[in-house]
């Protein structure tokens, strides 16, 4: 097997690349580090241009230019360094898919001054949600994967640096009709394509394709090529089935008046496409928005310790544009060296201070975490179990007084859920309410989780990870407007579940009916939460259940 | 650098394009906040808008932009020149920045090279009289975002930091963008921007296919497509000039004074800003349309963009909030 169609089409997508690198802006490789993977990156550093390689924590100053302190130090004059940003290159970020936010959003702001920058994105993601940042790989024309490509089949075959550039010569006299715009812009609205990018993005990919081939003009076959190389990665729906009576419709299913789209191209470009897509779209689909959520919160948390925080003791270090230089600690090391360097350099102004004197600032900054209990006292749970729940959140709070977590407490009974604790660590006050926290009445579960999903917004506002811990037999049977509406409550309970599962909320679901049901288990499923079901719960099984979920 | 994409020539989005006009006319309206999937134009609008506003005239060398010399603060050193044109500033404000470029800091390299003890402005001086343009501002960190929010409120930065005690002016438009999928905007934060804007990708095919036709003529030929939507930017860029001279005539009826109260009421908006923000939209509208009172037609349009995110989040309710403001506004106003 010495020539894989994937492989081909990866070098396809460099050719392309290379040919139009200001109209395609760039590649995603979504492959596994190995040797095809290596093959891929040497025929990358083979493409003409410059090639910068970065990384995820590359500062402003390093990408778009400022003070060379050590430079401007040495010198005594100020000198300015000069930022990648600044001479058009290409750009390599291998683990893509751990790109921060910021670098995401700058990078874009990047690509979007059209100053002549590629970047290609090396994903090395292995689950479906963990990828490259959507900001970057939206922006970037060109998707490949390396899946199932044996190393045998993967020769490097690109074409020759002059046919390249005759192909470059070539690219702008390239013409396509308007029936080629209307034809790859329906096929992305087939698909379910929002982004305007797409279409375009995949019309210059045609164009390029045409340039490479030594044509005049787009041929039907490049739009399916350009169209098999753009749109795969971004569809999120499949065209409807296909139907046998009337197969002129298919192409334009969200509007069929305009029907002067070519039928036969956009035919064979929906087969090409759909061949093409990643098997679990729909699952990746699901899941995505939660988890990119995540990652993302994640790793403001830890850049946040850059800024605020406990002091801790300032730290040699070259400054970056993020760092705070510590004056006092920067001074207080130049000090003892003075009369030394002043007879060195007389002449010199002011304090002679030399690069390896400067520290920084540092901090430390701990998430707080906020275990939110939300306690059912309606009738249906009986008061035994009440008690077994006032028990288990004074034990959680002597737990969480020696971890310096936080925990609020939320009963629901009768019509409505009542923050009955806020976000607090003062022991004697939690236990002071919980002691009064009476029970009996109808199970707002609804209304319990919308209090919830209130209370964990604010908390993360305020820099805390809230946690949820969920003591029901979720017999719901209030609907959210406080009507008894069993059907309602139960609608009602399942979307809300779906939006805590939405927010990555951690959760535990803890089963207090006294005969186990179906309920408890399908309520911890929506909300993406770990069921337990404790007939029995006794308040230091509880207790335990929570810290080990929970991450304890 | 090329030409930015003109203004008139973005297909559709009506409403992100009237929020920006209106704000151009009305800086007192707060800023605009664009909210939408990627793709749909939003970056591009921005960097629109800045093409499309009119000059203005400041103090050649001034850090905050001064209209008069007198106006510069003390601590600026380089030497003043000559009252001068410049284009409205618009300065983008990157995720990850860090305080120190936001506000000004003292500065380092005259600090350890000089000895000097002098304020390196940062990005609120220089969008000082123009706009600050956010991209992805809901994924702006908590301490920028407290830190932006207390200057939007008072229009004066001040720095006390390293042994430095400086204030000057600040007074910016600010318009942010952002993704709703990545996370949500502090309400606090939401209440600043006057207007805010839903986005979405154009469902008719026969729009879809005129963006890319645009974006396509764009880029193939920039000097021949400028030239063929300067005239219409520069009628825009004169309406706002004249509507902003119109501004202070236009008459407000006591019965529109009373629909925006009613309105405000109805969607049980927060505090009064949003009645202020609805009155000074339909204002701006009124002069941009040349004519010399609002009417309760000027409120129609302009209530969505005005207060849909003045409401309270309802978690279950699926139509959008610009959907829920047509809905009080057909219950209150019949």
């Amino acid at each position: 097997m010495t020539d894989s169609p994937a492989w081909a089409r990866a070098m396809r997508a460099l050719t392309l690349l290379a040919v139009d690198p200001e109209g395609l802006r760039g590649l995603t490789l979504r492959a596994r580090a190995g040797p095809v993977r290596q093959a891929f990156e040497s025929a990358l550093t083979r493409m003409p241009g410059a090639v910068r390689r970065i990384h995820a924590d590359l500062g402003d100053e390093q990408l778009f230019g400022g003070t060379d302190i050590y430079a401007t130090l040495a010198a005594g004059r100020l000198i300015r360094s000069a930022g990648l940003a600044q001479a058009p290159s290409r750009l390599i970020l291998p683990m893509a898919e751990r790109t921060p936010p910021a670098l995401a959003a700058r990078l874009a702001q990047l690509l979007d001054q059209s100053a002549g920058h590629t970047l290609i994105l090396l994903d090395e993601g292995i689950e479906a949600e963990e990828a490259a940042p959507q900001t970057l790989a939206e922006r970037l024309a060109l998707h490949v994967t390396l899946d199932g490509i044996s190393h045998s089949a993967a020769p490097a075959l690109m074409p020759a640096p002059a046919d390249i550039s005759v192909a470059r010569k070539r690219l702008d006299a390239v013409s396509h009709s308007p029936e080629d715009l209307v034809a790859l812009t329906a096929l992305a609205a087939s698909f379910g394509i929002d982004s305007l990018r797409a279409p375009w993005l995949a019309l210059r990919a045609a164009r390029a394709l045409a340039a490479i081939d030594g044509r005049g003009g787009v041929t039907p076959d490049d739009l399916r090529e350009a169209a098999e190389l753009v749109y795969p990665a971004r569809a999120t729906q499949l065209p409807r089935e296909p139907e046998p009576e009337t197969p002129e419709d298919r192409p334009e299913p969200e509007n069929p008046s305009s029907a002067e789209a070519p039928d036969m191209p956009d035919e064979l470009l929906i087969a090409a496409v759909a061949a093409l897509l990643p098997p679990a779209l729909l699952d990746a689909l699901v899941s995505r928005a939660g988890l990119r959520r995540a990652a993302g919160s994640g790793a403001g948390a830890r850049r946040r310790a850059q800024h605020r925080g406990r002091p801790l003791p300032a730290r040699p270090g070259r400054p970056d544009g993020r760092m705070r230089i510590d004056l006092i600690a920067t001074l207080r090391a130049a000090a003892p060296w003075q009369p030394l360097r002043r007879s060195a350099r007389p002449d010199a102004p002011g304090l002679i201070i030399h690069p390896s004197d400067i520290h920084l600032k540092r901090f430390e900054n701990r998430s707080d975490r906020l275990v939110i209990f939300v306690v059912d006292a309606s009738g249906s749970a009986a008061l035994a179990r009440l008690a077994e729940a006032k028990g288990a959140v004074e034990l959680l709070l002597a737990q969480a007084y020696a971890r310096r977590d936080r925990v609020a407490l939320i009963a629901f009974r009768r019509q409505t859920a009542d923050l009955i604790l806020p976000p607090t660590r003062a022991l004697v006050q939690a236990k002071r309410r919980l002691a009064g926290l009476p029970g009996g009445g109808g199970t707002p579960l609804a209304a319990a989780l919308e209090a919830t999903l209130t209370l964990a917004r604010q908390a993360e506002t305020h820099g805390l990870s809230p946690a949820l811990a969920l003591l029901t037999d979720a017999r719901a049977n209030i609907a959210l407007d406080g009507r008894g509406d069993r059907a309602q409550a139960a609608l009602d309970t399942s979307r809300l579940a779906a939006l805590c599962r939405a927010r990555n909320l951690p959760a535990i679901v803890i089963d207090t009916a006294n005969r186990p049901g179906p309920d408890p288990a399908r309520l911890a499923a929506e909300m993406g939460a770990r069921h337990l079901a404790l007939p029995r719960a006794d308040a230091r099984a509880i207790s335990a259940a929570v810290a080990t979920t929970l991450g304890g | 650098m090329i030409a930015p994409f003109p203004f008139s020539a973005i297909v559709g989005q009506g409403d992100m394009k009237c929020a920006m006009i209106l704000t151009a006319i009305e800086p007192a309206l707060g800023g605009v906040l664009v909210f939408g999937d990627r793709g749909t134009g939003k970056s591009t609008a921005v960097r629109a808008l800045a093409a499309l506003l009119p000059p203005i005239r400041m103090v050649a060398g001034s850090p905050v932009n001064a209209e008069r010399p007198e106006d510069t603060p003390d601590w600026a050193t380089a030497p003043l020149g000559e009252i001068v044109e410049r284009p409205t500033p618009v300065i983008d404000l990157p995720l990850g920045v860090t305080e120190d470029r936001v506000t000004g800091a003292l500065d380092i390299e005259r600090a350890l090279t000089l000895g000097e003890r002098a304020f390196q402005p940062g990005l609120l001086a220089r969008a000082n009289r123009g706009y600050l343009y956010i991209d992805e501002v809901n994924l702006l960190e908590d301490h920028i975002v407290d830190l932006l929010l207390d200057v939007a409120q008072s229009g004066e930065n001040v720095v006390e930091r390293e042994g430095l005690s400086i204030r000057h002016p600040a007074r910016f438009v600010l318009v942010g963008s952002g993704n709703p999928e990545e996370g949500e905007l502090r309400p606090q934060l939401l209440d600043r921007f006057g207007l805010s804007v839903e986005v979405s990708s154009p469902t008719d095919i026969e729009e879809r296919i005129e963006v890319i036709r645009r974006r396509d003529a764009y880029e193939r030929d920039t000097a021949d497509f400028m030239a063929h939507w300067q005239a219409e930017d520069a009628r825009i860029r004169a309406a706002i000039l004249a509507a902003r001279e119109n501004l202070r005539s236009i008459t407000t009826p006591a019965e529109v004074l009373r629909d925006c109260a009613t309105l405000c009421i109805a969607i049980g908006a927060d505090g009064l800003r949003g009645e202020l923000t609805l009155l000074r939209a339909a204002r701006a509208l009124a002069a941009y349309e040349n004519v010399v009172a609002v009417t309760r037609e000027h409120l129609t349009q302009v209530a969505p963009l005005a207060l849909s995110h003045r409401l309270r989040r309802d978690p279950l309710d699926e139509a959008g909030s610009a959907a829920r403001i047509t809905r009080a506004m057909q219950e209150v106003w019949g």
